[in-house]
């Protein structure tokens, strides 16, 4: 019982998703508007982790939290490539992620695409140069959207997703935050 | 109207209905949650995706992987066209009572579990493995919760079991059917995979049942597996409801009779769904092997049911 | 009559003129032929002969009094449960024998292809005569050819150690039932010349109740072995895969049944009705069969020994609607009864459809894997794939999938059960549920038996090379198969027809019943008593296949994109066979379960590097499931008896002055007998 007081006095956690900086996400290629339209309202993801120390991850798993919620604009995670529709890649891609990454990639139904997460993805970050790493991702397997940041926040990471399939200005969300406000965008 | 055209028309009805249940369910989790939550037709939207997306089908699966998904998506709504929805089908239309009903959806389950081995990854038998054993062991409980039914109506077809109870009203609470409703409850979760047995929306592969065994579906194949899953949960539900509390069934064909069964149908499947949804949320998934402790606790439930209903008479 | 007389002369002519042909066949393909020839004409005779006999309802009697008068001479007479068991017989003995012709081609010059023969003819011989027997001596002379023949071929590849000894626990086992029918018949026919059934008959209506119950029991325990039922069933295990393929197929689906067609006569015809008690135990015999039979089955790794288990389980089903009749008729209520001997029946043609079927499909996959071990095939579809969808519709049957026969068969028997819950008796309101728990939670555990036979032998990848280059067999033997797949098919959509016609059968047994309740209404329901809740296996199938066309063909319409790509392994860099799920793996959570029933042994040795015990060169892992009822009872058994035999051994002194004072003491002991008997 103890369990569904709390609930009832907490509400909705959710907060509105705001506009940042626009600098932080770069679209690559333009998604065909057939992928526009097919994803706009319900989206699967696969997350890889090609070798990332794991903050990205970890702002990745705010994504599912009450506060950033992302299920709200349709999407959800899911377990197997075949299901989904993007992949969710962070890290700079290691020797031995390099063949994973791309079978991830052969395994998901097309239509898909691809979107990396954070400056290791980007451009290898701070592993540049090192003898573990094979490049950033757009050199294993193409990428659409690239979101900078080490780690991005996760509003960023909502932002970069959903203004690649055009829909951003639609889904601001609503919400009522009882609990502190989470830091202010950028 | 004639009968079979109702018959169709039910049939219709569950199998838009379907995506519509599993999603208000979700809805109900995110809110429970905290959060917003995608809005309860998020699932026809997923469905729509699916069937627009390429099929991706393995090097070592035969034709029983292309097979499946239309097995399980027919057998689903052969048996939603058996059960009573909005009116309970009897005379001349009847293919099947509870046992059929029982056995076709085994044959859903019988061919997925195929296809899961059919990929040869390990995951597919994994989920294959599971899902069979815990269809197996709901098995004697379902056929005792049947048992306790038919005793009382005298048999096992469900225009029986329906008019019994709508003849006799104080028959409903009595200690049989109350025990035999936990009984089928208890199954139903097992059956259509709902936590504590087994978790929708879980990603880790080792924690799947059901999930595991689509691990390799993708587009329109994914698409017709999901919502026959979603059908089976509504059927389940439905026959939870109108077996056990069948007031609001339409008894006759006229326009009146079936709005009304419809809305009762909706109400009772919304009760049904806040229950299930306020489940998931207060328990956690019970380990792969503690299920069978709960699946012995629902067949002594449907045991208790069917003594007490010797006894009553 | 002379259609039927004449009908049976041709079906023993023809088995004995192929023993006989075999064996005196000049070379190993003449005696295949002559074997599959003599076979094939004995089987066509006795078929000609059960349908005469089914479609007149008129009796064919034969009699050679002349033949070893003294125990009452042969007397033939074929009734109509005997023509349907020899329907039985007749078809699947055809079926096999035509797939026989190139299954033995495998053991031409390794074993006598003229002994077999010999042997396999003789078996047909001896089974068929058993329902046609009509007098004790026939019964008794019929049942034995059966079990000495049978003995002969399971012993065909000798040269294994398991099968002298599957053939050793066989002969011990069958012989025993064999000692206990003798003072059943003897129960029966106190008097010396009264012998033929219809005396048996009349006599057991004038036999005193404690008698009855004796016989009851004895008829149970003797035809129970012959059936299989636990705890008896010992030998099938042991028996069913040491026999050629075809063989296995006959003595699962044919032979055991003659055990139930003994309980039938002898309890049924015979001694009519009796207590509760009777219905009970047979119930209790069933459940225990049941599940015993299917949860063993479901840790076999053998396939041969998997369908073994499978066909006690089956036996165990057959007897719960034997339970059930007579549980339904002690109490009076003989048109019920009569669904529940119906069920039973209906089950017996049903499991000898789908379990031949499944054996003769395990003997192509045999012949090409070489190796019963689930562990080692895999990916057969590919290569086999006739055999695999016929395996996968005798599977579908087998684990009581609609609209196939064994769900037709299995809802007729908990129709049965459910009619005697209705029965105000406390016990038989607790019994009867508990039997309808039971046979649901067999059925679940048969689907998972099921799937586990059919998708780790057929599908995902090939786990040996040998399975990587399986193909298909003859077209003989896939046509025989394909028969069978299709009797699968048309009983179960027909099951209603079959039905109407097996109460007919029951009721000549007893022609004081009322007729069937509503039976032969139309001819595409299944109507449980009282005619309230009916099932409809033909519609089902339609309404099915009508959905999944229409699915079909609206994603023909639309158009599907589909690419072929590897499995996804978790990005893994090889996917090999090692990585599937195995047999054991898919029974494992069941094993745990069931676990203080099985009381797995476990064997872990490791090897560890000789510089440093972190280093380990390998592990082995030996698990094995020796069913407990053979650990704690026939092993102490089978212990003592060896030494009895051991000291029964030092009689043998080998000296020839002891055996003639051996000769001498029994002479005296003749005489001393004859001397006071006088």
């Amino acid at each position: 019982m103890l369990l569904f007081s709390k609930i009832w006095k907490t509400g909705i956690a959710t907060e509105i998703l705001q506009a940042g900086d626009p600098a932080a996400i770069e679209i690559g290629r333009a998604l065909e508007q057939r992928i526009k339209r097919l994803f706009g309202r319900a989206l699967a993801i696969r997350e890889v982790d090609a070798g990332s120390c794991n903050g990205c991850e970890l702002e990745i798993t705010g994504l599912t939290s009450p506060i950033y919620d992302m299920e709200r604009f349709g999407m959800h995670f899911v377990a197997s490539p075949r299901h989904a529709d993007m992949l969710l890649v962070t890290g700079p891609v290691t020797r031995n992620m390099e063949i994973p990454l791309r079978r991830t990639y052969e395994a998901a139904a097309s239509p898909k695409f691809v979107v990396a997460v954070g400056d290791c993805a980007k451009t290898c970050g701070v592993f540049k140069g090192s003898y573990a790493v094979v490049g950033p991702v757009d050199q294993v397997i193409p990428v659409d959207i690239s979101i900078a940041g080490c780690p991005p926040e996760p509003t960023d990471i909502l932002r970069g997703i959903l203004e690649g399939l055009d829909r951003f200005s639609e889904k601001r969300g609503t919400a009522a935050p009882t609990l502190e406000p989470a830091k202010a965008v950028r | 109207m004639s009968r079979y055209l109702a018959i169709a028309l039910q049939t219709l009805v569950a199998v838009a209905l379907a995506p519509a249940l599993v999603g208000f369910i979700r809805w109900l989790k995110a809110r429970l949650q905290g959060r917003r939550g995608a809005p309860p037709w998020q699932p026809y939207f997923e469905i729509r995706k699916l069937f627009g997306k390429e099929a991706v089908v393995s090097h070592t699966a035969s034709w029983i992987f292309n097979v499946t998904p239309f097995v399980v998506f027919g057998t689903s709504v052969l048996v939603a066209s058996l059960v009573p929805l909005i009116i309970a089908p009897s005379g001349p239309f009847l293919v099947g009572d509870l046992f059929a009903t029982v056995y076709l959806l085994l044959l859903g389950t019988f061919f997925l579990a195929l296809a899961g081995l059919d990929t040869g990854s390990p995951f597919g038998g994994m989920g294959a493995s599971r899902e069979m054993t815990v269809v197996a062991l709901t098995e004697p409980t379902v056929a005792l919760s049947i048992v306790a039914l038919a005793l009382n109506a005298g048999s096992t077809s469900f225009s029986q079991i329906v008019a019994r109870t709508l003849a006799e009203p104080r028959a409903a609470l009595g200690p049989g059917h109350v025990l035999a409703f936990a009984a089928l409850f208890i199954v139903t979760l097992a059956e259509t995979g709902r936590l504590p047995v087994d978790n929708p929306s879980t990603h880790l592969e080792l924690t799947m049942i059901h999930e595991a065994m689509i691990l390799e579906y993708s587009g329109p194949y994914l698409a017709l597996i999901e919502w026959g899953a979603a059908l089976k949960l509504l059927v389940f539900l439905s026959l939870a409801a109108n077996l056990f509390v069948p007031w609001g069934i339409a008894s006759s064909l006229s326009p009146v009779a079936l709005t009304i069964g419809f809305v009762s149908l909706i109400a009772k499947l919304g009760v049904l769904a806040v229950v299930i949804a306020v489940l998931e949320t207060r328990v956690a998934k019970l380990r792969l092997f503690r299920v069978p402790e709960l699946l012995s606790a629902s067949f002594v439930l449907a045991a208790l049911a069917v003594m007490s209903t010797v006894l009553a008479r | 009559m002379a259609f039927g007389s004449s009908a049976l002369i041709v079906m023993v002519v023809g088995y004995t003129g192929g023993a006989c042909l075999s064996l005196l066949a000049p070379s190993e393909r003449l005696a295949r032929a002559f074997t599959a020839l003599g076979a094939v004409a004995g089987c066509v005779g006795g078929l000609a002969a059960a349908a005469g006999v089914l479609a007149t309802r008129v009796p064919v009697e034969a009699m050679l009094p002349s033949l070893v008068s003294a125990a009452g001479g042969i007397v033939i007479r074929l009734d109509m449960l005997g023509a349907f068991f020899l329907v039985l017989i007749a078809a699947v003995g055809l079926l096999a024998a035509i797939y026989g012709i190139t299954y033995t081609a495998e053991y031409e010059g390794r074993h006598s292809l003229r002994l077999f023969g010999l042997m396999f003819n003789g078996f047909l011989l001896g089974m068929t005569l058993v329902p046609c027997a009509a007098n004790v001596f026939t019964f008794l002379l019929a049942w034995e050819l059966m079990a000495v023949t049978s003995y002969f071929l399971v012993m065909t590849e000798s040269e294994h150690l398991e099968t002298r000894h599957a053939g050793l626990w066989y002969a011990v086992m069958t012989h025993f039932g064999f000692l206990l029918l003798l003072p059943m018949f003897l129960m029966m026919a106190p008097g010396g010349d009264a012998t033929t059934f219809a005396d048996l008959r009349a006599g057991a209506a004038l036999m005193p109740a404690e008698t009855r119950s004796g016989v009851f029991l004895l008829a149970l325990v003797a035809f129970g072995s012959k059936a299989g039922i636990v705890p008896l069933h010992v030998w099938l295990p042991r028996a069913h895969p040491a026999a050629p393929s075809h063989i296995s197929a006959l003595m699962s689906g044919v032979m055991i049944k003659l055990g139930v067609y003994g309980l039938l006569r002898v309890v049924v015809d015979f001694l009519g009705t009796g207590p509760a008690w009777w219905g009970g135990l047979v119930l209790a015999a069933g459940s225990l069969s049941a599940l015993g039979g299917v949860l063993y089955a479901l840790t076999e790794n053998d396939l041969k020994r998997l369908l073994a288990y499978s066909s006690v389980e089956n036996i165990g089903v057959i007897l719960l609607g034997i339970g059930a009749g007579l549980v339904l008729q002690s109490y009076g209520l003989r048109a019920l009864a009569l669904v529940g001997f119906g069920a039973a029946l209906l089950h017996t043609l049903n499991h000898a459809c789908f379990k031949a079927l499944l054996f003769l499909a395990t003997g192509n996959v045999l012949h090409e894997a070489h190796t019963r071990n689930m562990e080692q095939m895999g990916g057969l579809i590919k290569g086999m794939p006739q055999t695999a969808i016929l395996f996968l519709i005798g599977s579908a049957a087998a684990a009581a999938l609609p609209p196939l026969n064994g769900f037709a068969s299995e809802w007729m028997v908990f129709q049965a059960l459910l009619s005697g819950a209705q029965i105000p008796q406390p016990e038989v309101a607790i019994g009867t549920p508990l039997a309808i728990g039971v046979l649901a939670l067999t059925s679940g555990l048969a689907a998972v038996c099921f799937v586990k036979a059919f998708g780790i032998s057929f599908l995902a990848m090939p786990r040996s090379d040998n399975a990587a280059h399986a193909r298909e067999a003859h077209w003989s033997s896939r046509a025989v198969m394909g028969v069978f797949a299709a009797g699968c098919v048309v009983l179960g959509l027909m099951a209603p027809h079959t039905l109407s016609g097996i109460y007919r059968i029951v009721e000549s047994l007893s022609p004081r019943t009322p007729p069937a309740p509503s039976a032969a209404v139309g001819s595409v329901w299944l109507v449980a008593p009282n005619g309230i809740a009916q099932v409809s296996p033909l519609l089902i199938a339609c309404f099915l296949t009508s959905v999944i066309v229409v699915l079909v063909a609206v994603l023909r319409v639309r158009g599907v994109e589909l690419r072929h790509a590897d499995t996804w392994g978790c990005g893994r860099i090889q996917q090999t066979a090692r990585m599937e799920y195995t047999s054991s793996a898919f029974a494992e959570p069941l094993r745990r379960v069931f676990s203080e029933l099985y009381r797995p042994t476990e064997d872990l040795s490791i090897s560890v590097h000789p510089e440093s015990r972190y280093f380990v060169r390998s592990i082995t892992y030996t698990s094995q499931v020796v069913p407990w009822i053979e650990r704690a009872f026939y092993d102490p058994v089978a212990r003592g008896m060896f030494a009895c035999a051991t000291q029964v051994r030092r009689l043998q002194g080998g000296s020839v002055h002891l055996y003639l004072l051996y000769l001498a003491g029994a002479l005296m002991v003749a005489l001393a007998s004859a001397w006071w008997f006088k």
